[in-house]
């Protein structure tokens, strides 16, 4: 593992902590994303890589710890500040988070309108050729509801560009979708990062997803990183949880654990 | 023994600890509710002024969905008062053969109380629930989220321009509630009392002063306010998908009405004992 200080990281998270009432989710974790890469943070259901998201992207305070994005401690930052960075960050998230009220059009051209003082008609345009960029030409006038759920996912790809972001962040792109258009979102992503050069972090749990994407990959288990490194690395890895991740073994219970369990069944 | 002990234990903690947990989520919610005045107010009135912009669109949007469109029931809602109330003072006022003032009493009662009264409680029921359905829906869609990733804040996106319309809007609507049910009482008057329209008009007029109409349409500002801070809070509090959506959809219609009367039995003994 590799935890050497590099100045061209654009993410860097230093002991974030961050806890739920007692419960704690992310204990002190320290990660990097470095610039112009696509990282893959992979973790079973409940390791806490959606809380890490949530943080990265400013939607929660922390409850200790530090999170740098383009060197700055978003962690600090007051709502003005914090606005002016998301314009250059791009989220995609799990349920697309397409407005419904809106077609998917003013959707894509959303944020040009509120954070930009271009022409309508220049706002057309680039709507237009985000739209071509996922694949939807043609879709301005849809509503979200019109959509399947491998498109309403390509529409949100769409509105995350809008504002050509240097960071993207996609939250599992490929939930609840079949292997073809999980697939195709997997090469969206390629498309997009070689088309728009921009780091990209995306949490999953999909690991042929991963092996196609990534450059890196960050692991978390249970709070805590258990792998962070180049993608080749992470197969050879010997942590027994990775090993058991990329084998796609159940959890395994000792005798001792199973008997309590059963006792505390049948217990009157 | 020792098992008895603990059992004893764990029920006073299962008590004390429900105890504790509600007053713990009753602080995050008063907290909650605090900020989300905090910024509305902020975002409605600091902002603006600021240069930090006002959404002029959807607030005209707003007002549309929830006064223009309001406008066919709460005329018919408030001409069925206006004849309810006309029928119920003539039935008393005939005992003493001045059904004349059939015409102070619906005036006043419509322009003081029952005009801002009804629309407020039409518009809790349209509006309100309106109001909460849409925000709560868009939490469960992450949509909430997805603005706050876009660098937009919620409160001025979606909660100012709901609470400006209604604030224009529910007024508005009170004045033509107002009208509509004094309407109402002329229809009785003229239809069954025989009191003549003219004559029944000028009383009218003569009974009406203009505190009365401005206690109504300061108590309907106050209605206004109270309908879409209930319906954005349980909106934005809504939690566990649909299921959630529906019970907070609910809440905030019986949260609206049960604070629309405390007010208004606050506001009408202000008026009426001190101003």
């Amino acid at each position: 593992m590799e935890n050497g200080d590099n100045s061209d990281d654009i993410i860097r998270v230093q002991d974030l902590l961050v806890q739920f009432e007692e419960r704690v989710i992310l204990k002190k974790i320290n990660l990097r994303v470095g610039r112009g890469e696509t990282t893959v943070i992979l973790g079973g259901s409940g390791c806490g890589k959606s809380t890490l998201l949530r943080h990265i992207i400013g939607l929660r305070k922390p409850e200790g710890g530090s999170i740098f994005i383009k060197g700055e401690d978003i962690t600090e930052m007051d709502e003005g500040q914090m606005s002016q960075l998301l314009r250059k960050v791009g989220v995609v998230f799990q349920s697309s988070a397409l407005f419904n009220s809106i077609s998917v059009g003013d959707n894509v051209a959303l944020p040009l309108r509120e954070h930009t003082r271009l022409e309508e008609s220049t706002i057309q345009i680039m709507t237009k050729i985000k739209l071509d960029m996922v694949g939807l030409s043609g879709f301005e006038s849809f509503m979200p509801s019109e959509l399947s759920g491998g498109m309403k996912k390509r529409a949100a790809f769409a509105r995350a560009i809008s504002m050509d972001p240097e960071i993207l962040f996609c939250d599992e792109p490929s939930a609840g979708l079949d292997p073809i258009v999980a697939a195709g979102l997997d090469h969206l992503i390629l498309k997009l990062k070689k088309a728009l050069r921009m780091t990209i972090v995306v949490v999953t749990h999909e690991m042929a997803s991963m092996y196609l994407i990534a450059d890196r990959v960050i692991m978390l288990h249970d709070g805590e990183v258990i792998f962070s490194g180049p993608k080749e690395l992470f197969q050879q890895s010997e942590h027994p949880r990775v090993r058991q991740f990329i084998e796609r073994r159940p959890e395994e219970y000792s005798e001792a654990e199973i008997g309590k369990y059963a006792r505390a069944l049948t217990a009157d | 023994m020792e098992e008895a002990r603990t059992v004893k234990q764990t029920v006073i903690d299962r008590f004390f600890g429900s105890f504790g947990r509600r007053a713990v989520g009753m602080r995050s919610s008063l907290v909650f509710l605090y900020r989300l005045v905090l910024d509305s107010l902020y975002w409605t009135f600091a902002a603006p002024l600021l240069g930090k912009g006002l959404r002029v669109g959807s607030t005209f949007d707003e007002m549309v969905k929830v006064g223009v469109n309001a406008v066919p029931i709460v005329m018919l809602i408030s001409f069925s008062i206006g004849l309810i109330l006309a029928m119920q003072s003539a039935y008393q006022l005939e005992q003493f053969g001045a059904t004349i003032f059939t015409a102070d009493l619906v005036a006043v009662a419509q322009v003081r109380e029952l005009g801002p009264l009804m629309t407020a409680i039409i518009v809790a029921g349209r509006s309100g629930s309106g109001i909460a359905a849409e925000i709560g829906t868009m939490k469960v869609g992450e949509e909430i989220e997805a603005l706050q990733s876009m660098g937009f804040n919620p409160v001025k996106f979606l909660v100012v321009p709901k609470l400006l319309a209604l604030g224009i809007m529910v007024p508005c609507l009170t004045v033509i509630s107002d009208f509509v049910g004094i309407m109402g009482g002329v229809s009785i008057a003229v239809f069954s009392l025989d009191l003549g329209f003219t004559r029944y008009i000028t009383r009218t007029i003569f009974a009406l002063v203009f505190k009365d109409l401005l206690t109504g349409l300061i108590k309907s500002v106050v209605f206004a306010a109270l309908v879409g801070l209930t319906g954005c809070y349980m909106g934005f509090k809504v939690e566990g998908g649909a299921e959630g959506v529906g019970r907070n959809t609910t809440m905030s219609v019986v949260v609206s009405i049960f604070l629309i009367i405390v007010s208004d039995a606050f506001f009408t003994s202000l008026f009426y004992y001190i101003w």
